[in-house]
């Protein structure tokens, strides 16, 4: 019995292998590596400061010792707070709302017959379509050209062609000389836009599998739909609900493809470049010429995006109905 | 409160566009309910009951006919503001409140005056839990609590309200068997004690006989008749009554009447005085035979099944519609078998004659007698007694079918729907569903 019990796992592990290694080699030792780097420096004599590791260093024969250099390097650069605050303006700002706006649109989704797949499909949309290239269109929207010195500029973009339609004043959303709050706005508009679409697939997803009797029992019990929503329907749902605010704080700290499609790599309008950086963008500064400091970023985020999601877990312990 | 129900009707549009022909699930359904009695609305699936209770709860519109609670049509009325209280066939507890919450939660809906204060509606709560003997279990979830106890609070959840008219969907039929004569005991116990007006839905004629007051037997959409359950037992209208009611149940075989006898075959077995000669479908009760060896009726034994006070005989003949015979006699009566014949006497009032094309009842001797009788002393109670008039309704895909000549064209479907058909709806009367479906179809094939 045992025999064959240890066969039966040998083989298993066999047709493991495949994937085991490539998850060696791509997954496991690359974040072993970013901890072992996160904490080599050396001293540059050059320089005359302590830098952190590069591989190009490295590959000439420089020794590197352990340290926290790398650390106290990225919390004390400029750039690093900028981006830290970013990232979690954008994150507080787009997940509570993105959630609350999927869940209205799921549960009137789910209570229309005719055109539901219709707006399924057009909800659904920006997760099929590239966010880079959604971020163009955004900036195309947002943005003016014709900037001529010592002229007003001339907007051509949808939204303050409308805006002008309503008789508002148009706004400098995302060009040379725009606000710091303008530039978030648009941002935020995005990123819930683009987050809508999995949000609403995964609730819509949980309110198919709610029994519909208790709907009947709901209404026979004399609940307004305002009641039935927050004591039925939303309980019901919390499984589904406390996912998707994890998944999206997660996703939410991991911000920045969105600020290149709108902003370009500059990560911020002309003239104030790196103002809307983000934690990866931070990382992504990083990477080609001191992995060591861009290592030490990426534990720093991974540390804030873990203890985020403890919290996140503790709190949906105690309100979540599984 | 008294419930009247006025040429209630529910049609359902069909699914299938091009198949055409919609289904009309409660067909001109009158009934008046007495108040503060128990009623069972009996009937095999399909046959619209728990669709004219969902319209008695407003939570679905009847397509033609009126309501009333009392005096009140409640017909336009929605499910909250009917006073009524409803216990669906899976209870629907929510999931994610405790016992109390879930008690609690139609008392925190209600508005404007009739508006509780927190001390009234905890109050109310634990009346409501206390009758149905679920006090000790208020924090729980409602997954922590067996069938039996998941039902009592579905229960006190309808009565917390103090509703007006009590409605059960198939209140049963998700207990065990033992739980399940405690539970409809202690419904029965619950109405009695409450008096409100109670009407549950159930295709188990056991549980509907045991604890109602009176009975509706339905089929089709089409009430076949009502009454105090004993009486319908005793003195059913149609074939289908007879069949339904009973375990183990009613042997059905085919006769004739000639000059005020009965023959099975070629046996007379009876004397029916005051029938008119005509073909006949006879109903004998298991409990109606006589074994005696000078018996008018003979069959062939196949089998006796001992239940100790009382043995069932298995047996055959050539003109029972079912293919066995089951005779309940005390089992001091065994010793008169001989052999591998059974010969019967029959007691008449056990003995149930149909005219064969129309499936009513034809009585006879006494039966006329008793009949009138019942029918007065109802009247004299002011209770309702009715019986389903003209003709009675067949099953609907036949209808359909011989609206559609171009049947052959989706043979396949047809044969699925042919077995739907011959599914028992339930296991109590299994062998005359498959006898009726028979029947129906020869008498198709003759026309």
């Amino acid at each position: 019995m045992t025999k064959t019990k240890h066969k039966n796992n040998w083989k298993a592990w066999l047709y493991l292998l495949p994937a085991l290694i490539i998850l060696a080699v791509f997954t496991v030792w690359p974040i072993i590596n970013t901890i072992r780097i996160a904490f080599l420096c050396r001293w540059d004599n050059e320089l005359e400061t302590v830098v952190g590791y590069d591989y190009q260093a490295a590959m000439i024969g420089k020794e590197f010792v352990l340290g926290f250099n790398n650390f106290t390097s990225v919390v004390q650069n400029d750039q690093f707070l900028t981006c830290l605050g970013n990232t979690m303006l954008l994150t507080v700002l787009t997940v509570p709302v993105s959630t609350m706006l999927a869940l209205l649109i799921a549960v009137a989704l789910n209570s229309i017959k005719p055109l539901r797949k219709i707006f399924q499909t057009i909800f659904f949309l920006p997760y099929v379509t590239n966010s880079i290239a959604i971020g163009m269109v955004f900036a195309a929207m947002f943005g003016m050209i014709g900037i001529m010195p010592g002229r007003e500029p001339i907007s051509i973009g949808i939204i303050n062609t409308i805006i002008e339609a309503f008789g508002g004043t148009r706004i400098n959303w995302i060009d040379q000389g725009s606000s710091y709050w303008a530039n978030i706005m648009v941002m935020f508009i995005y990123i819930v836009w683009n987050a809508l679409p999995f949000k609403i697939l995964v609730l819509l997803g949980g309110l198919q599998g709610v029994n519909k009797q208790y709907y009947d029992a709901a209404k026979v019990d004399g609940a307004s739909r305002w009641r039935t929503f927050w004591r039925i329907t939303v309980p019901l749902l919390s499984p589904m609900i406390a996912y998707v605010v994890i998944t999206g704080f997660i996703g939410g700290f991991k911000e920045y493809s969105s600020i290149v499609g709108i902003f370009g790599d500059d990560m911020g309008p002309v003239g104030k470049e790196g103002a809307l950086n983000t934690m990866v963008g931070f990382i992504y500064e990083f990477i080609d010429h001191n992995q060591g400091k861009a290592s030490a970023a990426a534990l720093i985020l991974f540390a804030i995006i873990f203890a985020v999601t403890m919290i996140n877990l503790y709190v949906s312990k105690k309100k979540v109905h599984y | 409160m008294k419930v009247v129900l006025e040429h209630l009707t529910k049609i359902f549009p069909s699914r299938d566009k091009k198949e055409g022909g919609e289904v009309i699930a409660v067909n001109d359904f009158n009934l008046e309910i007495p108040d503060g009695k128990l009623i069972g609305l009996l009937g095999p699936s399909g046959c619209g009951k728990s669709t004219t209770l969902f319209m008695i709860s407003g939570l679905q519109a009847p397509s033609g006919g009126k309501i009333y609670f009392g005096e009140d049509d409640v017909t336009e009325l929605s499910p909250e503001n009917r006073g009524i209280g409803l216990v669906f066939q899976n209870y629907a507890l929510y999931p994610h409140m405790t016992v109390r919450q879930n008690i609690l939660f139609p008392l925190q809906n209600l508005k404007g005056e009739n508006k509780l204060t927190k001390e009234e509606m905890l109050k109310r709560a634990d009346e409501a839990a206390r009758l149905v003997q679920i006090g000790e279990y208020m924090n729980r979830k409602p997954s922590e609590l067996s069938g039996g106890q998941q039902q009592r609070v579905a229960i006190a959840r309808a009565l917390v309200k103090m509703p007006r008219v009590l409605l059960l969907d198939e209140p049963l039929s998700n207990l065990d068997a033992r739980l399940r004569l405690q539970t409809r005991e202690e419904i029965r116990r619950i109405q009695r004690d409450t008096k409100i007006t109670t009407i549950f839905v159930t295709h188990d004629q056991e549980e509907a006989m045991s604890i109602s007051d009176f009975i509706v037997v339905m089929k089709l959409g089409v009430i076949m008749q009502t009454g105090k359950p004993q009486w319908v037992y005793d003195d059913p209208a149609n074939l289908f009554v007879a069949k339904f009611l009973g375990t183990p149940p009613i042997n059905v075989f085919t006769g004739r009447v000639e000059a005020e006898k009965l023959y099975i075959g070629e046996e007379c077995v009876l004397d029916v005085k005051g029938a008119a000669d005509q073909e006949v479908f006879v109903g004998i009760r298991p409990e109606g035979f006589i074994l005696s060896k000078e018996g008018r009726m003979s069959c062939a034994v196949s089998g006796i099944d001992v239940m100790g006070r009382d043995i069932s005989v298995v047996s055959s003949n050539p003109a029972s519609v079912n293919t066995v015979i089951r005779s309940i006699i005390s089992a001091d009566e065994m010793g008169n078998i001989s052999g591998s014949t059974a010969k019967f006497d029959l007691k008449p009032h056990k003995v149930f004659l149909f005219n064969k094309e129309t499936e009513e009842r034809v009585r006879f001797g006494e039966q006329i007698a008793a009949h009138e009788k019942m029918v007065a002393e109802m009247k004299a109670e002011g209770q309702f007694y009715s019986t389903h008039e003209g003709p009675l309704p067949r099953e609907q895909d036949d209808k359909v079918r011989e609206e559609k000549p171009a049947e052959e064209k989706k043979g396949v479907f047809a044969k699925v729907k042919g077995l739907f058909k011959k599914k028992p709806a339930q296991p109590a009367p299994s062998e005359e569903e498959g006898a009726e479906e028979n029947t129906d179809t020869e008498g198709k094939k003759n026309a």
